[in-house]
């Protein structure tokens, strides 16, 4: 039996495509796709992302664990408020999970896990927390919902009551507020501007209905990957996993080297893999012909090279194919990939591909 | 609920033909098959002039989701495909019986199309795909 959030009434309503993505019943598009794309480009998509694990860590030694178990340095949220994204790691520096870790005061810190890395993040968790005072939990009453796109704020505001409107301006990229049981974070996975609010699954229905009436069009997990594709973001299960480490996946940005004592798990692994060099990185791709790069296609370099498409879709931006690989850190190509049996000619480019509505490559 | 209409005929690998006054068919994808698929986002039509046997494939469709093949329903050669949808692949999944239209064929015997589904059996097929 597959697992539903608090909206999939409404999703069923609307006339959804129900899928199944890891375990839950989730919309992949409610018609179109690229409507639901262009619709969070250019103006407000709301998303439904209840399926998303929200854990909590607290305790007097909240701060310490997550500097312990986080390639990201929890040190560095210095104020309640503060957000950052990192890795998880295990002892190898492969990636157990990429997370977003919300500071909400002092010895309380909220997580947002992947759906289907629930089970090993948790268990994962709670055997790392000996030596500190902590408690793991998983807000299974939780609900999550995302607005997003260039009229998010507008929305989200008229869904809203007066007092909390007044304050969503205030909330910068990557901070997030809390007001009573609702946490109010201005992050997402769409590369716009826009709201990710977790909130207690019952008020989930209220504010979903007024979003809708404010004008955000509900939006399926198919235009929420192809808008994270454009962005240029990582899908943990195709982009990472528990092989690939975070400088083998482009986000070697999220690690905290400093300060140089801050023994996190992985730490080892991770620079020794720096000393002696990166063998695979992570790239952006454009295919110019007509096609489209999904994920698990073989590209081959004229240099003899061998890689992987780890994601790829459809790009309504750029009215072409784009897509993520795994190549040879030394090799330039030229490119080109298999699709059905045929060697099309990719360009290697630097994601992201899309950032507020506009392109950023040829 | 897909629309079947009771005027065309089908193939089990949900193409529709449309038998024409002329001794052509039309052909495209069902209305199951491009709600199956999700936008198209590419249209490749078949060559024009080529000669084709039941069950060949002759064109590809790919959506979002992924590439799919598209077969000749019946023996015969491809005298027109739709050039609309190079520019507009989206065609099909707003019109797939009308604009939407991928291939003509001329019929090599038209007894061929004695082999192909009605509306009916369509339906069961596609309920039960559904339902399985």
């Amino acid at each position: 039996m597959l697992q539903r959030t608090p909206l999939y009434d409404r999703h069923q309503a609307a006339g959804a495509k129900l899928v199944d993505f890891a375990g839950w019943e989730m919309p992949l598009n409610y018609g179109s796709q690229i409507k639901e794309h262009e619709q969070v480009r250019g103006a407000a998509g709301v998303f439904d992302v209840s399926h998303m694990g929200v854990v909590d860590v607290t305790g007097p030694g909240a701060r310490n664990f997550l500097r312990r178990v986080l390639a990201n340095d929890a040190g560095r949220l210095k104020a309640p408020g503060q957000a950052f994204y990192s890795c998880m790691l295990n002892d190898q520096a492969g990636i157990i999970d990429d997370l977003i870790v919300y500071y909400l005061s002092e010895g309380r810190y909220r997580t947002v896990v992947n759906a289907a890395r629930r089970a090993e993040d948790l268990t994962w968790l709670k055997q790392h927390t000996a030596g500190y005072d902590v408690r793991i939990r998983l807000r299974a009453d939780a609900a999550v919902i995302a607005v997003q796109g260039p009229k998010a704020q507008a929305c989200l505001g008229k869904a809203v009551d007066a007092r909390l409107e007044s304050r969503l301006a205030g909330i910068k990229p990557f901070r997030v507020v809390e007001t009573g049981d609702w946490l109010i974070a201005r992050t997402g996975y769409t590369g716009e501007d826009g709201f990710e609010i977790i909130l207690p699954g019952r008020s989930a229905l209220d504010l979903w209905d007024h979003l809708t009436a404010a004008g955000a069009v509900p939006c399926g997990l198919g235009a929420r990957d192809s808008l994270r594709l454009e962005a240029g973001l990582c899908l943990y299960g195709q982009d990472m996993d528990t092989t690939t480490t975070p400088l083998e996946s482009a986000l070697g940005w999220t690690v905290a080297w400093k300060p140089e004592d801050r023994d996190f798990i992985g730490r080892v692994a991770l620079e020794s893999q720096r000393a002696r060099g990166v063998v695979r990185r992570l790239m952006g791709l454009v295919l110019d012909a007509r096609g489209v790069l999904r994920h698990g296609q073989a590209l081959q370099s004229d240099l003899g090279g061998e890689g992987e498409v780890t994601s790829g879709g459809f790009s309504p931006v750029l009215g072409r194919s784009i897509g993520l690989a795994r190549i040879p850190a030394d090799d330039d190509g030229p490119w080109t990939v298999d699709i059905r049996g045929r060697a099309l000619p990719v360009r290697l480019v630097k994601p992201p591909f899309v950032r507020n509505g506009h392109a950023l490559v040829d | 609920m897909s629309n079947v209409p009771s005027d065309v005929k089908y193939a089990s690998t949900h193409e529709w033909v449309r038998e024409e006054d002329d001794g052509t068919v039309t052909v495209g994808i069902s209305d199951h098959a491009q709600e199956s698929l999700g936008d198209l986002v590419f249209v490749e039509t078949p060559e024009i002039g080529r000669t084709v046997e039941a069950g060949e494939a002759v064109a590809v469709v790919e959506s979002v989701k992924a590439a799919s093949d598209v077969y000749a329903p019946v023996p015969g050669a491809i005298i027109d495909a739709n050039s609309q949808l190079q520019d507009a692949p989206e065609l099909v999944n707003t019109d797939p019986y009308g604009e939407g239209w991928i291939m003509r064929i001329r019929l090599d015997d038209p007894h061929a199309l004695d082999e192909l589904m009605d509306a009916d059996d369509y339906e069961h097929l596609i309920t039960e795909e559904d339902d399985g």
